[in-house]
């Protein structure tokens, strides 16, 4: 492990430059959670600046205070040498400060001198506009014709849209949201492309990203950020991928007790499972295979949106399967919808606690007959037994020790570790084969993530078969003994989690597939 | 400047209080209304909302209560089911006259057959007609992902052709020297829905309607499928977690609406209209929307608010009658009671508060 060189930060390395953004002491609290704490950093003029972290690292807090989204707690911001607290985008962008979102803000229908126009304070005429954007669309090497519809532009044409909108406005700072998740890897080459230019006509550039090839490739100085705070800063170029995993995802293995477990004959068994996307922004599943033994617990770890909500709703049985790709202690599953999946003993339990896992307007009462109905007896011959399914949530309550005035409360006056307990207690409770659970502890505090986490490895030492999806590495490491990656729809071979290192999980994740990184 | 601040939960309290609210300032935007026709607003809110009950003229016009509310209650009830899922059949109008007429087919195909069972087998045909005009829309839906509102409604105008032309072709009375409509079942014993208690203007249709109320009420309260219903209206997401599939429900949900519709078009012509006309269809299937939503979509809002737009249909009619208020009153005043049941249903969800503009 690399020795860890902090540096005081707000102090530019190069006296003769005056830093184009400079931010001190940033703190932002939201209810549970220290979304930033005590950042530190600066930017100088011409250079990529890349912020790495996991998600929940606090990159996306960081990036809405520069922008004017969100107001920070604490500390201070600079834009060149005058102070930055701007109130709202506006003030940011009339500043410059610029931002290009993962999402983009376009109409469909309209042409992209058009939608330019219109997030712009005073257009000038059309024009005369479009002469400009065709003049910014060549300099900077992004080909783009003014005339042309959204509906008809890919998502890497769409996005150049949004940078020359930027563009457009000469900013001093362009924050870059994972601007190559949806990119081709031709779009991406001719982006960075594109960024080389900017900041060598001086633009400072905000990148942020936890793609690690890109960023040693083509980012001048790396913030990496953890748990909220900058916990290193260094030059990624001189830096492999693996240091910059380990910096990323904080540098020592948790000690955990995974006694009392022994692993079991198979339970659940997926075989060649594929499925299509489920809309526009879904991801399709490609050829998953797993095996789960009774009393073992299979992390997933992934970035989100790599296929972790498909991949349960395959399992939860809201979306059905064709014959043979799961199967529960020998029964196949497939075709069975989430119902008879809980009778035979496969529970689930999504990610969205609110509307989702849970219906937000009804009761804690009412929320148990959602899962619970059939394996605890809480609707028989069709008809719901109102007082079982109260005794039930009760119970869940003081199983779980859910924080609520009782089981008359809305699901949505729950607070978000109060929920998430409720929830996987409503599974846990029932006893299940095999529990599937995406994203146990998000946004969750670490009390009630660790009661969570030990839930499950209770329901595993008695017997069951838990399988964690999740995003958060320390919480795949503490609880699981197998580990496979999820990525682009793909599940990888599974990795026994004793002697697995989390540099090799961040690269696993990373993008740089598999162990070909080990020779650059 | 007035702020909306969202509610955690939408407030009991106000859930009752607005269809009152709504009520009584149709009442007040009616009056003025009047006021400037240049009529007395005091004795035209009396002669509509008054007077059918407790009037001079009351003997006649109180049994009309129950014959107008039955068949509202009827499709009522049905309706607020696939409301309560998000599922929005607009066409019960159109299952109506279907029901109506698949009914009346029955009954005249058979004539004159004298037997116990006719009848049933008529109601039958009433629920399977109005059952099958809301499964187009249903799978239309399901298969394609047309919206319901849009063919729901549009069917409805396919179904009023229909009766025109039945009523001027198929079914027309081989015995009604060429006039238009077919022959009246109320004088075919076998066939007719005829009042139970004489003076009351019960007929079956009522007792249907009462039964519709509890059983909806037993469903969405007791059973599990109701449950599902409601959970798919608030958190479709959840409800498929729980095992409900969105096409199953779209099935079940305008397929009973429709059916419910059906058998109410059925105990009309085979009881206060008598015979299948090309003007089978009198709005029942519309007027039930906002009995739905006035009603709260649960099943005692919707007893007493169809009670309540029975009685403007009644009052309208008695208004045209004495004061020669024009007949579009009735439409007017339905409407309002809608467009201010909607406006007041903010207060269930919000709480307003002022705030001093910087």
């Amino acid at each position: 492990m690399r020795s860890k060189q902090v540096k005081d930060l707000t102090k530019g390395t190069e006296l003769t430059d005056m830093p184009v953004f400079r931010a001190k002491g940033l703190g932002k609290s939201y209810p549970g959670v220290r979304a930033n704490d005590d950042v530190s950093f600066h930017v100088m003029p011409g250079e990529i600046h890349a912020l790495l972290g996991e998600n929940g690292a606090g990159k996306s807090t960081l990036v809405k205070m520069i922008y004017g989204l969100v107001r920070p707690d604490d500390g201070q911001m600079w834009l060149g040498d005058g102070a930055h607290a701007p109130s709202d985008p506006r003030v940011a962008r009339t500043a410059g400060v610029a931002m290009v979102f993962q999402h983009f803000s376009l109409f469909d229908a309209l042409t992209v001198a058009e939608n330019i126009a219109l997030g712009m304070e005073n257009p000038p005429p059309r024009r005369e506009l479009s002469a400009r954007i065709t003049k910014v669309s060549h300099d900077f090497g992004l080909p783009l014709n003014p005339a042309r519809r959204i509906v008809t532009l890919s998502a890497g044409e769409r996005q150049r849209v949004e940078i020359i909108r930027c563009l457009l406005q000469n900013p001093r700072l362009l924050i870059m949201d994972e601007p190559t998740s949806v990119l081709t890897p031709q779009e991406a080459e001719l982006l960075f492309a594109t960024l080389r230019k900017l900041a060598a006509a001086g633009t400072a550039i905000l990148y942020i990203s936890h793609k690690l090839d890109e960023i040693r490739s083509h980012c001048d100085r790396a913030t990496i950020l953890r748990h909220g705070k900058v916990v290193d800063s260094c030059d990624p170029r001189a830096h492999s991928a693996r240091d910059l995993a380990a910096m990323m995802v904080g540098g020592q293995m948790r000690q955990i007790d995974r006694s009392g477990r022994q692993p079991g004959a198979v339970l659940l068994e997926v075989r060649a499972l594929s499925q299509p996307a489920p809309n526009a922004e879904g991801t399709a599943l490609k050829d998953i295979a797993l095996t789960l033994r009774a009393g073992e617990i299979l992390g997933i770890g992934g970035v989100a949106g790599n296929g972790q909500e498909e991949l349960l709703a395959a399992l939860s049985g809201e979306v059905r399967s064709t014959p043979g790709t799961v199967t529960l202690e020998g029964a196949d599953l497939s075709a069975t919808g989430p119902e008879p999946r809980r009778v035979a003993g496969l529970l689930s339990a999504p990610e969205d606690r609110l509307g989702h896992a849970a219906v937000p307007d009804f009761s804690l009462t009412e929320n148990t007959l959602l899962t619970a109905g059939s394996r605890k007896s809480l609707v028989r011959g069709g008809l719901i037994d109102h007082k079982a399914a109260r005794d039930y949530a009760l119970a869940v309550i003081e199983g779980f020790d859910v924080r609520t005035p009782g089981p008359h409360v809305a699901a949505r006056a729950l607070s978000g570790g109060n929920l998430q307990k409720f929830v996987i207690g409503r599974e846990v409770m029932q006893n299940p084969r095999v529990l599937v659970v995406n994203q146990p502890t998000w946004g969750v505090d670490a009390g009630a993530a660790a009661s969570v986490r030990q839930s499950l490895l209770d329901l595993a030492r008695q017997g069951a078969g838990v399988i964690v999806i999740s995003q958060d590495l320390d919480e795949l490491l503490e609880l699981s003994d197998r580990f496979c990656a999820l990525n682009e729809g793909r599940l990888s071979p599974p990795v026994p989690t004793d002697g697995l290192t989390l540099d090799r999980i961040g690269l696993m994740l990373g993008g740089a597939h598999g162990m070909e990184e080990a020779h650059l | 400047m007035i702020t909306l601040i969202p509610r955690q939960s939408a407030s009991t309290g106000w859930q009752i209080a607005t269809p009152v609210m709504a009520v009584l300032a149709t009442m007040v935007t009616g009056g003025l209304l009047f006021a400037l026709l240049g009529h007395d607003p005091v004795a035209a809110i009396r002669t509509i909302f008054w007077d059918p009950l407790f009037g001079p003229a009351a003997s006649y016009s109180r049994p009309q209560l129950l014959i107008k509310a039955a068949p509202l209650i009827l499709i009522a009830s049905g309706l607020a089911i696939g409301f309560r899922a998000g599922i929005w059949n607009i066409g019960a109008e159109g299952q109506y006259i279907i029901g109506g007429l698949t009914g009346a087919a029955v009954a005249l195909a058979l004539y004159p057959l004298e037997a116990w069972w006719l009848f049933p087998l008529m109601v039958a045909a009433g629920l399977a007609g109005g059952w099958a005009w809301g499964m187009i829309p249903a799978m239309l839906r399901n298969w394609f992902g047309a919206s319901e509102i849009l063919v729901s409604l549009m069917l409805v105008y396919v179904a009023q052709r229909i009766a025109a032309w039945m009523a001027f072709g198929p079914m027309r009375n081989p015995d009604g020297m060429g006039f238009p409509g077919s022959r009246n079942l109320q004088q075919y014993p076998s066939a007719a829905n005829p009042e139970l208690i004489a003076g009351t203007g019960a007929h079956w249709g009522v007792v249907a309607a009462a039964a519709a109320v509890l059983a909806t009420w037993f469903l969405m309260s007791r059973h599990i499928r109701g449950f599902h219903i409601r959970a798919a209206g608030t958190a479709p997401r959840a409800a498929r977690f729980a095992g409900v599939r969105p096409q199953t429900l779209v099935a079940f949900c305008l397929g009973l609406s429709g059916a419910l519709a059906g058998a109410a078009g059925l105990f009309e012509v085979a009881g206060p209209a008598g015979q299948v006309t090309d003007k089978l269809g009198v709005g029942y299937g519309f007027t039930a929307i906002i009995v739905a939503f006035l009603g709260r979509l649960h099943p005692v809002g919707i007893l007493l608010a169809g009670l309540l737009l029975a009685l403007t249909y009644i009052g309208g009619e008695l208004a045209q009658l004495t004061m020669s208020l024009p007949a579009a009153t009735v439409q007017v005043f339905q409407g309002m009671l809608l467009f201010f049941l909607l406006g007041f249903d903010v207060l269930t969800r919000y709480q307003i508060r002022r705030r001093r503009t910087a």
